[in-house]
């Protein structure tokens, strides 16, 4: 008879097979979906899944949507190896869009050289002061980070919506909600002429690398694991808890707030009420899809950039509404969690003893 | 005075509803030690679909059954992975959250816009005429009296019988309970549903009454809110109907000073419920011991026991 036992270790193996896994059945999952919704579902699917990239400047477009996602992701990756649970990227991507857009807007004229790197580290400071709140409270006054980095998220977008409804209202812009358009020198330089594909791009991955580095192979990185993987023997190592939760907090908010400077300097050009498609959700699922591992990230972040992308061709081709993108997000995280029993555990065959009962 | 303390204790009764219902649920889930953070995905899913239910049929009671249904459907989702197939409850909460986010919005795209019946209030012969108190507490729709009478059942079962004592077991020493004999993971799969069912209604409630229609988002952190309050409760019934209250009141003051024109910003007093989320979960959370002895002691941890 069939009988699942648990196999004392963790595959390696699955490690890395169950995100295909989780993606293979969510495929499948979807095209059920679809047939349910009177679509033709390997249409649908390829619609949603291959005909962005085959498009022209599909990869390009794919790249762009991937760098944020990539970024986010590898700062949370470094927080949930340590048991931070920080969800609220999203507020921090804003309040990092804020900051350096604000630089942007206060100097017009400055030269590209000066203002731009100045924009980054007022992105980076402002996501890491919104991920040091985070941090602080949780250590000072024991308050859960869950709760709070997502009320934080909020927040931020009232924050946001204040600023370009009231004060960085564009007084030319026939009383839209959004900012000025930022002046040419303070958007973010592009790697192709005449293209969408700027510096982040070429940033994401190397952030990657570099965090990689710092987890598997430094003594800080050591601790992350060990802090996440048993906390108590942690504390009897003298590994400083706190430290590492500040550690954590400032790398992934700083990170998100860098994100978001960096869409609304790339893509965007301006502040709007809506900047983040979700990506603070979305970033999560990129984290958990590359195993926790900042290099894990980069492909994983490309796979959800296509979820985004195939949500706009679904709806303009097929005039499915772009929710089609959260649900797809929604099933591949849900499918990537039960596809982990997998890590621990294994269906075998074991044979009936011999005069047992059928 | 009456003209405006009688619209404020109306809307704060109001207010708390959606808030009492999800938090009881998951107040009951964390007892028995699961953490659900798809609270927000529930009551969405629970909106959308009472809202198109009650739409398509035109019959509120349809609605609501439709909404305790998602709810449902969506915990026992959350049960499969995060109980039988042991996955981190965090992460599967979030999951439900993304997932009940998609779900709505692709459900309710066709139904921007339009209206639904609304629940009807109710009318008491004598009661909802008394001034002041007639329409304080008499004429509100059967779901705010539905979230007391649930909240002070649950309230009575923890405390007082046999069923909560084994609940609180199951949530303080699982291995314990499963020594004992009692089936840890259907108690939990119970408890899950309940929440479900708790979010969905308040689901219901906000998109039959307390605005009544569908928009993307529509609880806007509620489900949040929820799951705060139960930790602000310490676990304990009682004070989970204080912080519903204390937060309906919080929800109706950015309305109303808006309404008021005083010359603060809309959209920063519109952040005033979530700030004040904030603060008050560090004033709770500041006394770490007191948060340690009411705290299921499993609380987030999966059960890897079997017979």
């Amino acid at each position: 008879m069939l009988k699942i036992e648990a196999r004392g270790h963790e595959s390696v193996f699955w490690r890395y097979a169950s995100p295909l896994l989780a993606l293979l059945l969510t495929g499948m999952t979807a095209a059920l979906i679809f047939t349910a919704m009177g679509r033709p579902p390997l249409l649908t699917v390829y619609t949603f899944l291959v005909a962005p990239l085959l498009q022209q400047d599909g990869m390009q477009a794919l790249v762009v949507k991937a760098a944020p996602l990539i970024m986010m992701g590898v700062g949370l990756s470094l927080a949930y190896r340590a048991n931070v649970w920080n969800i609220g990227t999203d507020g921090q991507f804003i309040v990092g869009a804020i900051c350096g857009g604000g630089v942007a807007l206060a100097f017009p004229d400055a030269p590209a050289l000066i203002v731009y790197p100045a924009m980054m580290v007022a992105g980076i400071l402002g996501g890491m002061a919104n991920g040091g709140l985070v941090a602080w409270l949780r250590i000072r006054f024991n308050a859960n980070e869950i709760l709070t980095s997502l009320m934080f998220a909020y927040i931020a977008q009232y924050l946001l919506v204040y600023l370009v409804v009231g004060p960085w209202r564009d007084p030319m812009g026939f009383g839209f909600p959004q900012s000025a358009m930022f002046s040419d020198s303070t958007l973010a330089p592009r790697l192709i002429e005449d293209s969408n594909v700027h510096i982040g791009i070429l940033l994401a991955p190397l952030i990657a690398v570099g965090l990689w580095f710092m987890l598997e192979k430094s003594l800080l990185g050591f601790q992350f694991r060990v802090l996440g993987q048993a906390t108590r023997a942690a504390r009897f190592a003298g590994f400083r808890e706190n430290r590492l939760v500040w550690i954590a907090m400032l790398i992934s908010g700083g990170l998100a707030g860098l994100a978001g400077m960096l869409e609304v300097t790339g893509t965007l050009g301006q502040l709007t009420t809506t900047l983040s498609p979700g990506y603070g959700f979305t970033a999560i699922i990129v984290a958990f899809m590359g195993r926790l591992n900042p290099l894990g990230a980069i492909p994983a972040g490309l796979l959800l950039a296509l979820t985004y992308l195939g949500g706009d061709a679904a709806q303009i081709n097929l005039g499915l509404p772009n929710a089609v993108t959260s649900i797809f997000q929604g099933i591949l995280l849900f499918y990537l969690l039960g596809s982990d029993y997998l890590l621990h555990h294994r269906v075998v065959w074991r044979p009936l003893p011999s005069g047992a009962a059928p | 005075m009456n003209e405006i303390l009688v619209p404020f204790l109306i809307s704060v009764m109001a207010a708390a509803t959606p808030l009492l219902l999800a938090a009881t649920g998951e107040l009951v889930a964390e007892r028995v030690g699961v953490l659900n953070l798809g609270v927000e995905g529930m009551m969405l899913a629970g909106a959308i679909a009472a809202f198109a239910t009650a739409n398509v049929t035109g019959v509120t009671v349809l609605g609501v059954l439709a909404g305790l249904g998602a709810g449902i459907a969506l915990a026992l989702l959350f049960a499969v992975i995060s109980l039988t197939l042991q996955a981190n409850q965090t992460a599967t909460g979030l999951a439900l959250t993304i997932f009940g986010r998609g779900f709505s919005a692709l459900v309710g795209a066709g139904y921007v816009g339009i209206p639904a019946p609304q629940l009807p209030k109710i009318h008491l012969p004598v009661l909802s005429d008394l001034p002041f108190l007639g329409p304080v507490l008499f004429q509100h729709d059967v779901l705010v009296y539905l979230a007391l009478a649930i909240l002070a059942a649950v309230a009575w079962c923890i405390r007082s019988t046999h069923m909560g004592l084994i609940l609180r077991a199951v949530g303080d020493s699982h291995d314990a309970a499963h020594a004992l004999g009692y089936a840890v993971v259907p108690i939990r799969y119970g408890a899950v549903l309940f929440g479900g069912a708790m979010a969905g209604l308040a689901g219901a409630y906000m998109s039959l009454s307390y605005t009544p229609m569908w928009a993307q988002d529509m609880t806007a952190g509620r489900g949040w809110v929820a799951v705060a309050l139960v930790t602000f409760s310490a676990w304990r019934p009682f004070w989970l109907l204080i912080g519903a209250w204390f937060f309906g009141a919080l929800m109706y003051m950015s309305l109303y000073v808006q309404a008021l024109g005083v010359a603060v910003p809309s959209a920063l007093l519109s952040a005033l419920p979530y700030i004040g989320t904030v603060v008050v979960l560090v004033l709770i959370s500041r006394d770490a011991r007191r948060i340690r002895l009411h705290r299921p002691a499993m609380l987030g941890l999966r059960f890897q026991g079997r017979a």
